[in-house]
């Protein structure tokens, strides 16, 4: 079964793009989707700031305002922040560890499917009698089936389906850092995004698992009359939240965490030095995850547990300041002392640092569970978490962007419209959601579609909306930059950051194959070693062969398109008057997804080698567009 | 201004603070605390953004030098020194905020048995131990007696519901909760269809109402006068819209209110008004709205619905907003069980909106001597 490799060019892109299994062609349909999503619900973000931008505003109706919030925060964690970290994940992690692809590369084509097909899901909501509304928790009874609309039933069976897909690739992501470092790339010679990609993966196969266990319940109760969260008939609310909770605290830190990998990577090499204590780094990140399961009730002050239950969880919840705190203060020691460039990538990964402190001071106080019957569910919740995902993760996206750009597009993005979308971005970031702490401390709860004149609020919230323009317009400019680079910047070599970690030392574009020889690793920031110590290229630990390479596969595609038509199809149960039986669109939904399975197990499939040969002309092909 | 005296203690935040006083509506923004607990609240909050403020000032004094001072020369060539780290500097950021923490640590375990300690556990104990032991002397037997005041407030979407538990004389109020001044009363909370949050920020934290469960909570004010109060859990369309008040009044006054809702509703003396109550019993509103002891309970009781401060918990109180209420409630609060009334003629309006307005059990000195910020 082993044969040469064809000429890519005799399939059609479309078909290339669509059976693809390779982790860089993975990482950029990841880009895309999660870019498109990201936009999505940040334009409804802006219609939700302009109905709060007046007391008493009609812009949108209650109902549309809650659809709009659901929408809001389940599309930017699920399908934004999401995808866009894995798209960097998918791209960076092999290449910084010198792999030749991830473990499972099927895997990984089947995780973005699935996620593609359960954001796709999600969305066809609003076609069919509205959006989720019960806010992206989903709280019963709320999202029972007694007061939520269909819309739930599309949030229970898309964010099922795109969790199994953020499952796999988590498992998928645990499998490759394990097994695939080049050698000497000892675990504490790994760069820190893929520590955090690694224990971000360990946190999302525990976290995302009781997510599908209690969206699997919620679709009992909805779909086949159970009575897990109903009240009267024995059921019990609270236990969605803590189910909800017990994967929602750690999927804060499935996000922050990458977020914080890539800021450790961009601040070493625009300081031109090392990580300061990457091993309090290393460990800060073990225990920033292993306490993330510790604090999920610090969600659920005001429930009532029990003021025992309340004073535990708040003190685990402080506890978590501590390694937040020991990284900060290791990124501003890694740049005292060092030789700062201050590029776009470079003023995102910087300003980081204080606006994280900012989030993560008000996370203290949050965790104070008597005042945080004050703040809980206000605007100054609101503010909060807003500091740590825009402040965080944002930041660190846009950064990493604008890093990792010239690797995986062939050019720089531009610098002066980078500089201004930044001071845009962070000025804009600050008014909008700075003043939404004190809009939370006079008395304004979140999730509200309106307030009433005379209470304080009018001109906070106005500030607020302005804000959100203003950011609007720093994203709109990154989206120009985007087309205006791939026009105008020039084309870069394989290092053009003076990189010090071994993506660099892969030519640009990288093949397929990523390196040519893997590498020898002898230090952590291997390329920088070798700089230093060496001529500036990595050793090569075996002599140049025959490379073995997966083929693509259209399996993945075919199984997650089964079970999004067989989701539809549950939804369809709901539905008062569907135009054909739900259980035959539940069937072809099904019979795809397993005859797809069935046909890739039987299916016998060993990939292909690329000669010697090949890659030799390839590699000099390479070395003279370099 | 009790609250604005106590911020001329911390002077560092006091320009903030001032900005931040100013601009919440009194008797909402819990800036402003009225109650001691709503007072614990705020000092503790100042006291753990005091300690913050250490954090905050050495992240930043630090990140500023290292923005200005070390910045790459052109040029320059030369890698810096690469340090590895410093074990000294890690422990030091490492068991400095520890007690950073412990500082905010104590009081937030005491605060959290002070906020859950309604008063109503004690009182129980003490009621069975009354049953144990026959021979109670007559001055424990007393304080038994200074029972601990209790209201239930169930959410409705999206609509308060708060009973008083006075033993035999119990009654029901809707949307608006009176309260006596400088008393601790317990709540205990409920909800009737989806979770709501009972939430008087100048006076409490919130404490959620969850349907099958039972919460509790106490509140306390220090001043009589009219507070608003929030729905803090999304609850549907309306939540927004979800206000109520606490009023707080004179221990006197308010044993006279008490005393009134327990009174029979009896035909008022005015025609028209007489008229509305025919109406009023005509179009089965008494099926949902309970004006005394007897009637339904699917929307609020309207026992003092002339004393009402807002129709449907954020109108103003005239009566054309109470008739275009009565013609079309889901025009004016999405979602609402109301069902409308299209049909009734301006007439039957009149005489309706006439039998409401005078369903008052507010004395009208105490009514015109209620504080309203």
């Amino acid at each position: 079964m082993v044969r040469e490799a064809t000429n890519t060019l005799q399939k059609s892109v479309l078909w290339d793009w669509l059976t693809t299994v390779d982790h860089k062609k993975l990482a950029v349909l990841y880009l895309i989707s999660g870019t498109l999503f990201f936009l999505k619900a940040g334009l409804m973000a802006v219609f939700m700031r302009i109905q709060l931008m007046f007391p008493m505003n009609d812009f949108l109706s209650g109902q549309t305002f809650n659809e709009f919030i659901t929408m809001h925060g389940t599309i930017m964690l699920f399908l934004a922040a999401t995808p866009l970290l894995f798209a960097f994940m998918n791209y960076i992690v092999p290449l910084q560890i010198g792999a030749r692809d991830v473990a499972f590369p099927f895997v990984n084509a089947l995780g973005f499917w699935l996620f593609f097909f359960g954001g796709l899901l999600v969305s066809l909501s609003w076609f069919f009698g509205g959006a989720p509304d019960a806010g992206w928790t989903s709280y019963v009874p709320l999202a029972s089936r007694d007061y939520g609309g269909l819309g739930i039933d599309f949030y229970v069976l898309g964010l099922q389906v795109s969790g199994i897909g953020t499952l796999v690739s988590g498992i998928n992501f645990i499998v490759t850092i394990i097994n695939m470092r080049a050698p000497g790339m000892t675990m504490m010679r790994m760069p820190l995004f893929c520590w955090t990609t690694l224990v971000t993966s360990i946190l999302i196969v525990f976290a995302f698992t009781p997510l599908a266990a209690g969206l699997a319940l919620l679709m009992l109760d909805r779909m086949f009359d159970g009575m897990f969260f109903i009240p009267g008939e024995g059921g019990n609310v609270v236990i969605w939240q803590h189910i909800f909770w017990i994967f929602g605290h750690p999927e804060v830190y499935i996000l922050v965490l990458p977020a914080f990998g890539m800021i450790s990577e961009i601040i070493p090499t625009f300081s031109k030095k090392r990580l300061f204590g990457y091993t309090a780094m290393v460990f800060a990140t073990l225990i920033i995850g292993f306490l993330g399961f510790m604090v999920w009730m610090h969600h659920m002050f005001t429930v009532g547990i029990g003021p025992i239950a309340n004073s535990v969880f708040a003190i685990a919840t402080m506890i978590i300041g501590i390694p937040t705190g020991i990284k900060i203060f290791n990124w501003l020691f890694t740049m005292w002392g060092g030789k700062l460039t201050f590029n776009t990538a470079m003023l995102c990964a910087s300003s980081f640092v204080p606006t994280f402190v900012l989030g993560g001071v008000t996370g203290v106080m949050l965790a104070m569970a008597p005042v945080d019957h004050l703040y809980h569910d206000t605007y100054f919740v609101v503010a909060h978490f807003h500091y740590i995902i825009l402040g965080g993760i944002v930041l660190g996206l846009i950064g990493a962007t604008f890093y990792w750009y010239p690797k995986m597009f062939g050019h720089k993005l531009n610098e002066t419209l980078g500089k201004i979308m930044f001071w845009m971005f962070y000025v804009g970031f600050h008014l909008t959601f700075f003043v939404q702490h004190i809009l939370g401390l006079i008395g304004m709860p979140r999730r509200v579609y309106t307030y009433l004149e005379d209470q304080g609020m009018d001109t906070m919230n106005m500030i607020s909306t302005i804000g959100a323009f203003v950011m609007s317009a720093a994203i709109i400019l990154l989206v120009i930059n985007i087309v205006y680079s791939a026009m105008k910047s020039p084309r870069e070599g394989g290092d053009p950051w003076d990189g010090r970690t071994l993506e660099w030392a892969t030519p640009t574009p990288v093949p397929e194959y990523n390196f040519a020889q893997t590498p020898q690793v002898r230090s952590l920031d291997p390329l920088f070693y070798e700089k230093i110590h060496g001529d500036g290229t990595m050793k090569p630990a075996e002599p140049i062969g025959d490379i073995h390479m997966p083929n693509g596969s259209i399996y993945p595609f075919t199984i997650s398109l089964g079970l999004f038509i067989a989701g539809f199809g549950f939804i369809m149960l709901n539905m008062e008057n569907a135009i054909i039986s739900p259980w035959i669109v539940i069937a072809v939904g099904g019979i795809i997804t397993f005859g797809s399975m069935a046909l890739h197990s039987v299916k016998e499939d060993h990939g292909y080698h690329i000669s010697k040969e090949t890659v030799e002309q390839m590699e000099k092909e390479v070395g003279t567009n370099g | 201004m009790n609250g604005l005296r106590r911020l001329f203690k911390f002077a560092p935040f006091m320009a903030v603070f001032l900005f931040l006083a100013g601009c919440g509506e009194r008797r909402l923004t819990a800036l402003d605390p009225m109650g001691p607990q709503s007072q614990w609240i705020y000092d503790n909050m100042i006291l753990s953004l005091y300690v913050m403020a250490i954090v905050i000032i050495v992240v930043f004094v630090l990140f500023f030098i290292v923005v200005v001072r070390f910045r790459h020369k052109e040029g320059d060539n030369e890698y810096p020194e690469q340090v590895h780290g410093s074990t000294k500097l890690e422990v030091a950021w490492t068991v400095i905020p520890l007690f950073l923490l412990a500082i905010l640590a104590v009081p937030t375990v005491t605060g959290q048995f002070y906020l859950s300690n309604t008063g109503l556990e004690a009182q129980e104990a003490e009621n069975e131990e009354e049953v144990d032991e026959e021979e109670l002397d007559a001055e424990s037997a007393e304080e038994l007696g200074d029972d601990v005041m209790k209201i239930t407030a169930t959410g409705h979407q999206f609509w308060w519901q708060f009973d008083y538990d006075f033993g035999d004389d119990s009654f029901t109020a809707g949307n608006e909760v009176y309260v006596p001044v400088d008393t601790k009363v317990a709540f205990v909370l409920e909800a009737e269809d989806v979770m709501h949050s009972f939430w008087v920020p100048a006076l409490a934290g919130k404490v959620d109402n969850i349907p099958g469960i039972e919460n509790y909570m106490w509140l306390e004010a220090s001043e009589p006068g009219v507070y608003k109060g929030k729905c803090a859990e999304l609850c549907g369309p309306s939540h927004a819209l979800m206000d109520f008040r606490l009023i707080a009044l004179e221990q006197d006054e308010f044993d006279e209110w008490a005393t009134a809702m327990q009174e029979e509703e009896e035909a008022p003396t005015e025609s028209l008004a007489n008229e509305g109550r025919e109406i009023f019993e005509e179009q089965s509103c008494l099926n949902c709205h309970a004006v005394d002891g007897d009637g339904g309970a699917m929307g609020p009781s309207l026992a003092n619905f002339g004393d009402r401060e807002t129709i449907a918990n954020y109108l103003d109180v005239t009566d054309e907003n109470l008739k275009a209420w009565i013609q079309d409630p889901q025009s004016l609060k999405q979602g609402n069980e109301m069902p409308a009334y299209p049909d009734l003629s301006d007439e039957e309006l009149d005489a309706l909106v006439a039998y409401l307005n005078q369903l008052e059990k507010l004395d009208p000195e105490t009514k015109e001597g209620l504080e309203r910020d």
